[in-house]
């Protein structure tokens, strides 16, 4: 029996913001314990949100980016639970008119252009964290967390592999950075995911009974999360066994998950309108202005850059991979028109200096006009390949010009043929047996006279032209 | 007794500019009126008079220095309760906050400051404002100063006590049913309800969020004005304030021509003839001065209790959800684990201790009138009948500037009375629910006394915004009458 999965995802977004949802305490990661808060995020009595429009704003821009219709009035609305990390006991959050609906995702899946719809985007406050210590008998609540925007993404459950649910994350990552929403960094807890899986037999048409997955904090928790529970369920299901509607706990260390609580169960958190913030009504002229702001997104600069600087689709895609390499890509084609040169470049050695450093572009000391300087005198022949890396490893070391570092260790290429002639003769003087190996035929003696060449020219000799020089001097011998 | 402490502020301060009196003289009569009698009224629960006579005193060096003090600098004011006080015990008149200091000011509290005026203390009132006598609270029950074993109607009945037994010049109330109007009427002193929106809520202890309103409880109409006008205005920290400017007129008292609106349902069955009579007494003195007298009618008005009871306790299920003894408050110390989740049972014993039992009685109806499969049913037709209460008000502002009514059906009823019978006690705020529906100003000002010399108050309703007008209209009431000028007697 082949098995179908039906898979959906609500993804958690920390939003870029300075501050906080609804009061102006510092969003900043990885503070002491309880030292971002004030009276609003803490939920002293008395106090009242007040909307971060920041927030508002960066809520609109995704749901232009995801193609969703923004709704011209929008509302908050509280969901009600008791836990400790959350302190009012209840999160503002959207559910009767959430900011954004009905909207589409689209992603490649090799070589084909799928497509995730968007149920709704909303906004809402995030909540504390409970640290529990290993033998004590109480627990920890740190609330720096609490109060900072999140973005709830909600697909219909439109996806039917790991491929298409990994593609799919990735897109929307990276669409996410492209608009300057999230910083999406994982480790920080930027993205958060919740999945919901059902299986059915391939090619019937009624879904099965949902499964929802929680607990999943990164892109691998999520995939093997689903692996696991389409396992699970399609082992039932060939079973004959019954699937049950419940939300199950995946537990990252066991790579298990279990049952967390059955449908019958299931929490009801009383949702009503927010009554300390006033509807908002999002005017015209504001969603036209946001849409003035976005950028292009990375599926469609992926197809320009193909089209533009006749990249291959895998060039395309490590480039666009990250917005800020594309865009360094772009700047540094514009000095540089070379874009293969560029693109081999940025791939190679700009990429290993990077994961070295474990830098981002923007924070080491290279530059586009840097780059595109040292490639131009690459492209001239003016250095040879091995010094322009090591030119390269400078300029990352100290930030200095490329011309600078190239007069400063002396490696501007010498492509003088009478000087390549001379060091030639040197070398062939200097190694008879070598030029006799040649004789015999023997070609790796060849390349080791090249190698002496270039030592004479402590590297700077062009090598094509000494194995041009050097093929002609020994066809004399 | 010295009459210091039983005049209105405005009078006060000319005194004192005058060279007749100096602050300390007011606080110092306030204080000592409070000591002889608030053993017996109970109208404070925390007090500050040593701080309070020594900022009267600074106010008295500096202008003597010849410095300009605001209209209202050096007047002893009480505030309610459940209006956080920065480092000074804010309790809700509750257990589960009996501890609580906050470490901000509310934005009424923040003005009061800037004004220079004196806070004497936190006065009494039913536990998180839920109530209509001020015997829901932790703290003890407070007595009407006219009669002592009557109520002082509630929730503000600390602070209406406290202004009416002068034990403060002026207070801070809060209204989300009733709770300045129905007191005042009680204590007969003038207490005002403003627009929804016009006083910042930021730092009002919530109880009901799209009803709550801060207002002022005063000598007179035109004390409860001039604290209207310090407390008022927009507050960013609070999206449901009016960006809108308060009104600057002075009052006249010309009030002729002026239409009253007399709904017919308000003065039917259910009320008290004295109250009925002292109301139409009060219609008549207007009368005279050259108002017109027309009834109206307010046909969905007999739903605004059922209503309120749903809106209201549905949003304080979700208000009150913070206490629960993890971050501040009382926790009950030896909470027992019998669930599988320890947190969730010291929350469930430190809320089942630490709320009294009408607490817990709100937060139960609105937990359950917000359950799946009761929301539409309950919360979201409530909605819609708070709709046609709001538009019954609007049709009837088209044909009259303000209404009249009782403010309660009765006079102050005796301690005790009513508070077995809650449902008893929710008919009496009928008068004053609709206007908070509605969100719409409100005053209640004294309007005369039974025959047992128990006070009763008049309501008169504004449209939005126009707390000027019904300010008005009880100044040329009160020109014309001395009741806001009595005071209990034997005090």
């Amino acid at each position: 029996m082949e098995i179908e999965p039906v898979i959906g995802l609500e993804i958690h977004t920390e939003l870029s913001t300075q501050s906080k949802m609804f009061c102006s305490c510092s969003t900043r990661f990885g503070s002491s314990p309880n030292t971002q808060v004030c009276p609003v995020c803490l939920g002293l009595p008395g106090v009242l949100p007040v909307v971060n429009e920041e927030a508002v704003r960066i809520g609109i821009k995704t749901c232009l980016a995801l193609n969703c219709k923004i709704n011209k009035y929008t509302r908050f609305d509280r969901k009600n639970y008791y836990y400790p990390d959350l302190p009012k006991n209840y999160q503002i959050s959207q559910q009767y008119i959430p900011i954004g609906v009905d909207g589409w995702v689209e992603f490649e899946v090799g070589e084909e252009v799928k497509r995730v719809r968007i149920h709704n985007i909303h906004l809402e406050e995030d909540a504390g964290k409970n640290v529990h210590e290993e033998g004590k008998n109480f627990s920890l609540v740190d609330l720096n967390r609490a109060g900072i925007p999140l973005l709830e993404i909600v697909t219909y459950p439109d996806m039917h592999s790991m491929e298409e649910v990994n593609s799919f994350m990735n897109e929307l990552r990276n669409i996410l950075i492209y608009i300057g929403a999230s910083n999406c960094k994982m480790e920080e807890g930027h993205l958060r995911f919740e999945a919901n899986v059902s299986v059915r037999r391939k090619g019937d048409e009624e879904l099965g009974p949902k499964v929802e997955m929680k607990n999943l904090n990164s892109f691998r928790s999520v995939l093997q999360a689903l692996e696991y529970e389409i396992e699970r369920q399609g082992a039932r299901l060939r079973r004959g066994e019954p699937i049950y509607q419940e939300t199950r706990l995946w537990n990252e260390e066991k790579g298990e998950s279990f049952t967390m609580r059955f449908k019958e169960e299931a929490q009801d958190y009383r949702y009503f309108p927010e009554p300390d913030i006033p509807p908002l009504e999002i005017g015209k002229t504001w969603i036209e202005e946001i849409k003035a702001t976005l950028p292009e997104l990375p599926l469609k600069k992926k197809k320009r850059f193909i089209e533009e600087y006749g990249l291959s689709k895998k060039e395309a895609g490590i480039l666009v991979e990250e917005k800020e390499i594309s865009c360094f890509f772009e700047e540094v084609v514009k000095i540089c028109p070379q874009p293969r040169l560029v693109v081999n470049w940025i791939m190679g050695p700009l990429m290993r200096e990077l994961n070295e450093r474990g830098l981002t572009i923007g924070e080491s000391k290279l530059t586009a006009t840097k780059l595109a300087r040292l490639l131009e005198m690459v492209k001239e022949n003016l250095i040879t390949q091995t010094n322009a890396k090591y030119c390269l490893h400078e300029i990352f070391d100290s930030g200095e010009e490329p011309e600078r570092i190239v007069e400063k260790r002396g490696w501007k290429q010498v492509t003088d043929v009478e000087e390549i002639e001379k060091m030639v003769r040197e070398a062939i003087q200097k190694n008879p047996r070598a030029v006799e190996d040649i004789n015999k035929g023997k070609k790796t003696a060849f390349g080791f006279l090249i190698g002496q060449v270039m030592k004479l020219s402590q590297g700077k000799a062009n090598p094509g032209k000494v194995r041009e020089i050097l093929e002609r001097e020994l066809g004399k011998c | 007794m010295s009459k210091l402490s039983f005049l209105p502020a405005h009078v006060l301060s000319e005194k004192v500019r005058k060279g007749e009196l100096s602050f300390s003289d007011i606080t110092t009569e306030v204080i000592a009126q409070l000591e002889a009698k608030d053993k017996s009224i109970n109208a404070y629960i925390s007090r500050r008079l040593e701080a309070a006579l020594e900022e009267a005193k600074s106010l008295d060096e500096s202008l003597a220095k010849g410095e300009d003090l605001p209209s209202l600098a050096g007047i002893p004011l009480a505030v309610k309760d459940n209006i956080c006080t920065r480092g000074f015990l804010t309790t809700c008149a509750s257990k589960i906050l009996y501890n609580f200091v906050p470490p901000y000011n509310a934005t009424v509290v923040e003005k009061i400051k800037k004004e220079k005026m004196i806070i004497i203390g936190k006065t009494n009132m039913d536990e998180f404002a839920m109530g209509s006598s001020t015997e829901n609270s932790y703290f003890g029950t407070t007595h009407n100063p006219w009669d002592y074993q009557r109520v002082p109607g509630g929730s503000s009945g600390g602070s209406t006590a406290a202004v009416a037994a002068g034990e403060a010049i002026m207070a801070l109330g809060s209204d989300t049913g009733g709770s300045i109007r129905q007191p005042a009427s009680f204590c007969s002193v003038t207490g005002l309800k403003p627009t929804y929106g016009r006083v910042s809520r930021y730092g009002l202890v919530a109880f009901a969020s799209s009803l709550d309103q801060i207002g002022p409880i005063a000598r007179d109409v035109q004390d409860a004005y001039l604290l209207l006008k310090i407390i008022g205005g927009y507050d960013p920290c609070d999206s449901t304030s009016l960006p809108l400017p308060l009104p600057e007129e002075q009052l006249t008292g010309k009030v002729k021509g002026k239409i009253l609106g007399l709904p017919k349902e308000y003065l039917s069955e259910g009320i008290d003839p004295k109250v009925k009579e002292i109301v139409e007494k009060a219609i008549k003195v207007w009368e005279e001065m050259g108002c017109v007298i027309k009834e109206i009618t307010l046909p969905h008005t007999k739903y605004s209790v059922a209503t309120y009871y749903i809106v209201a306790p549905c949003e304080a299920s979700s208000n009150l959800a913070r206490y629960d003894g993890v971050q501040y408050g009382f926790r009950n110390p030896e909470y027992t684990i019998t669930g599988q989740n320890p947190v969730i049972d010291m929350m469930e014993e430190t809320r089942d201790q630490g709320f009294g039992s009408e607490v817990k009685r709100r937060i139960m109806l609105g937990t359950f009138t917000l359950s799946h499969g009761y929301f539409e049913a309950y919360y979201l037709k409530a909605q819609k009948v708070r709709t046609l209460i709001k538009e019954d008000f609007e049709k009837a502002f088209q044909s009259c500037d303000f209404i009249v009514t009782p403010v309660s059906p009765t006079p102050p009823f005796k301690i005790g009375e009513k508070v077995s019978d809650p449902l008893k006690m929710y008919l009496s705020d009928i008068f004053t629910i609709p206007v908070n529906l509605a969100g719409l100003p409100a005053i209640s000002i004294p309007g005369g006394f039974t025959e047992q010399n128990l006070p009763v108050g008049v309501q008169i309703i504004g449209k939005p915004l126009d707390e000027y007008g019904i300010l008005n209209l009880g100044f040329a009431f009160q020109e014309a009458t001395d009741f806001h000028k009595r005071t209990p007697h034997g005090n």
